[in-house]
């Protein structure tokens, strides 16, 4: 089975518990207003737009299909500032097999691998074979996921996996409807779901000031991961415009001084685990 | 003006560095050794150097005094009796240190201090008022940063305070190595390495490694291993690359050069611990040797190089980042191949002094000095030069091997690994399963940073440059290695 593949990053210090290699799936259902990594959205529809715009001749075309030459590129990105698609001509059709062949190559200095995306659990059975591989070489699997699918309807998958990073955006879903372009009701399932089965390892919000209710946000997710386990980790993430599409119409990054209040609603409700970043 | 008014005029020396200059001149101004005309030559042409030792050697470049022996039995010479609380305990090493001869007239080892300490500690409280003062008198009175404190393998109590103490005063002095194995807690070293991302300290050593190598040892000065209850006489450093310059190629440089310009070396070594050992009368008259605290069969000595890496591109002549050493298999394999040769050499090389190390050298990957351009410390790849982190671990500990003595990498992180600092305990971890010796980090926002092996405020360097003087006679090291030896440009991680 092949699995698409953004790109691996070797060390990885803030994605999951210790050292961890990065894995980021291309694909993503979410459509948020303020993502920073669009072009992991769609797989590339083969338009062939960036060929003409890489410096260096690393993109090509071959039967209808764009071909990237990793050693090549020089990673200017200019191609996925071109793409129209909400894509990347270097994303990377990988066996198990392969990830676990590089993977190999960083195995002594890390605790394990988490998958992220894009949305990673859309390629639920290229997670389940990787996983059972990694497990196999002794790592841990972390997912991190925007929590739209339904995690008890993917039993095999969370049995192999460590812990969850679950985004949640917005507990309301209305907002969540208008800037996400998705319904949260699987968001807040799941959050709900992971915490009583003990696989949440940290949840996270990204605070975007004036189009979401925060306040809300983290007062409910702290309320209910605290019910659970005080101990969970709530990232609370400070907006930063940098990589978004629309960078004009979000330009504002929360205060410092709104961060610290939305960890003080977090501690009130009970969370002892908070990290603002 | 003469030079001794040129000392005495310096605005920026200290009263105590003008003195050590001014006794560093007297000894330079006879000539007791017998050095051999091609020694003279290979030390003219740049190739040997003597780290400025001295003319005269009269006491060994590294000592480590046996203090655990000090704490249990109190010293005679200095009319100490056992400490008894943790008052007496600092205040018995505070005195003992200001006794401890080395090459800088400072003590370069100040013992494993949280094991030392750790029997005097009832009341945290008391305690940490006592090694807060014990830190801050040590930064103060011992100015030059190749003072060296241990901790650990082993969890103390001690080993948490003195690492959240210095958390908090961030202080260039005491150097500080965590010995680090299995029997280390996760706590502790977690705490180690939020030390180090605010003050640069402590380094990581591996414990076993160490201890395979050479027994019972410290760690001395910039991160010399060592055995405790002796140290070494001397250190001597051959700089490969200027060598290598001389070399007409690479098999010239394997049949002639190196082997040659290594018996130079080896042979000056030789004639340096001659003069102390049999000469100086240190070993007949000092107190640390007649009550025991250090012994004349504990030393040996120091065979050191830089520029491994330049060494290998001069010798490949290796232009593009692909072909250089630290990113091609060709250049490192030439690299290995060199190690091997060296420590060939090393094995048979009789130094009848080196009694603890069976009468042989050790081999010791030399940090730098600030007089060093275009020459990286011991066996690291060059600063600017710097490959993926993974790959540079790999690479650089199948050199580490070869250096029981000391050599070490230094690795500058992000702050935000503060949130996740079993993120760097993991890379350590791997490191040392890999066969790297020794481990440094720092953050990349800190004042205290690590220069080569030692410790330095960038804020005191400021104030040198401002043309003022500064406590700590190591600050000008710092200053010449900030502007030559590209330290400020390490790749963060």
């Amino acid at each position: 089975m092949i699995g698409y593949i953004n790109k691996i990053i070797p060390f990885s210090s803030v994605d999951g518990p210790g050292n961890r290699t990065a894995i980021f799936m291309q694909g993503c259902n979410f459509n948020c207003i303020y993502c920073h990594n669009p072009e992991t959205i769609n797989i590339c529809s083969n338009c062939g737009l960036c060929i003409n715009e890489c410096p260096t001749e690393a993109l090509y075309s071959k039967e209808n299909n764009i071909h990237w030459n990793k050693d090549k590129c020089c990673n200017c990105d200019k191609c996925i500032k071109t793409c129209k698609n909400a894509s990347s001509p270097k994303i990377q059709k990988l066996t198990a097999d392969e990830v676990i062949n590089e993977v190999s190559n960083y195995r002594p200095f890390i605790q394990g691998i988490t998958v992220s995306g894009g949305e990673c659990t859309l390629q639920e059975e290229f997670l389940i074979e990787v996983f059972t591989k990694v497990k196999e070489i002794g790592l841990t699997c972390f997912i991190d996921s925007n929590g739209s699918k339904d995690f008890s309807k993917m039993n095999t998958l969370l049995e192999l996996c460590d812990g969850v990073m679950l985004d949640v955006k917005s507990f309301s879903n209305e907002k969540h409807n208008k800037f996400i372009k998705f319904d949260n009701m699987n968001v807040l399932k799941n959050l709900e779901y992971l915490a009583s089965k003990d696989k949440l390892y940290e949840v996270r919000t990204v605070v975007v000031p004036e189009i979401f209710n925060n306040e809300e946000t983290v007062k409910e997710v702290a309320n209910l991961i605290s019910k659970y386990n005080r101990g969970i980790r709530y990232k609370i993430i400070a907006f930063r415009n940098l990589g978004v599409r629309d960078s004009l119409v979000l330009k504002n990054s929360p205060t410092n001084e709104y961060m610290e209040s939305l960890k003080i609603i977090a501690e009130k409700n009970k969370c002892n685990n908070i990290i603002i970043v | 003006m003469n030079d001794i008014e040129k000392i005495v005029k310096d605005l920026k020396l200290t009263y105590e560095q003008k003195v050590i200059a001014l006794a560093r001149y007297a000894e330079n101004s006879v000539k007791v050794l017998n050095i051999s005309e091609d020694t003279e030559k290979l030390r003219e042409a740049g190739i040997i150097c003597d780290l400025f030792e001295g003319n005269v050697p009269y006491r060994p470049r590294y000592i480590l005094p046996d203090y655990e022996k000090f704490m249990k039995e109190g010293c005679e010479f200095l009319e100490l009796t056992p400490a008894t609380n943790i008052w007496e305990a600092t205040s018995n090493l505070l005195i003992m240190y200001k006794h401890v001869p080395s090459i800088t007239s400072m003590p370069v080892y100040i013992g494993n201090i949280d094991y030392l300490l750790e029997p005097f500690i009832n009341d945290e409280d008391e305690a940490k008022l006592a090694i807060r003062l014990f830190l801050t008198q040590l930064d103060r009175t011992i100015t030059d940063s190749f003072c060296h404190g241990n901790l650990g393998p082993k969890s103390t109590k001690a080993a948490k305070i003195i690492l959240e103490i210095e958390r908090e005063l961030e202080n260039a002095i005491p150097n500080l190595t965590l010995k680090y194995n299995e029997e280390t807690s996760d706590y502790l070293a977690i705490e180690a390495i939020k030390t180090a991302l605010v003050t640069a300290k402590p380094s990581f050593a591996n414990h076993e490694m160490f201890t395979n190598d050479l027994g019972e040892y410290g760690i001395a000065s910039c991160y010399n291993g060592l055995h405790v209850g002796g140290g070494a006489h001397t250190l001597v450093r051959m700089r490969l690359s200027t060598l290598a310059e001389s070399a007409t190629s690479i098999e010239d440089f394997f049949n002639d050069k190196l082997p040659h310009a290594m018996k130079c070396i080896a042979e000056y070594i030789n004639e340096r611990i001659r003069y102390i050992v049999e000469e100086s009368t240190f070993f007949e008259a000092n107190f640390l040797v007649k009550e025991g605290f250090i012994s004349q069969d504990r030393f040996t000595s120091m065979f050191g190089l830089v520029g491994l890496a330049e060494c290998v591109n001069i010798l490949l002549k290796a232009e593009k980042l692909e072909d250089r050493f630290g990113h091609s298999k060709v250049a490192d394999d030439l690299g290995i191949r060199i190690m091997d040769f060296m420590e060939e050499f090393i094995n048979n090389f009789e130094s009848k002094h080196c009694k603890v190390t069976n009468e042989r050298l050790l081999l010791h990957a030399q940090v730098g000095i600030g007089d060093d351009i275009n020459i990286s410390p011991g066996s690291r790849i060059p600063i600017g030069e710097e490959p993926e982190l993974w790959k540079h671990l790999k690479q650089t500990a199948r050199f580490h091997k070869y250096f029981p003595s000391g050599v070490g990498d230094i690795f500058p992180f992000e702050i935000n690994s503060m949130n996740n600092p079993e993120f760097i305990l993991n890379i350590i971890q791997g490191s040392f399963k890999e066969g790297m010796r020794y481990f440094s980090l720092y953050s990349s926002e800190t004042d205290v940073i690590r220069i080569t092996g030692y410790l330095v405020k960038r804020s005191e360097i400021e104030k040198l440059n401002k043309g003022e003087a500064t406590l700590q006679d190591t600050v000008v090291l710092g200053q010449g290695q900030v502007e030559n030896g590209k330290v400020l440009e390490r790749m963060k991680r």
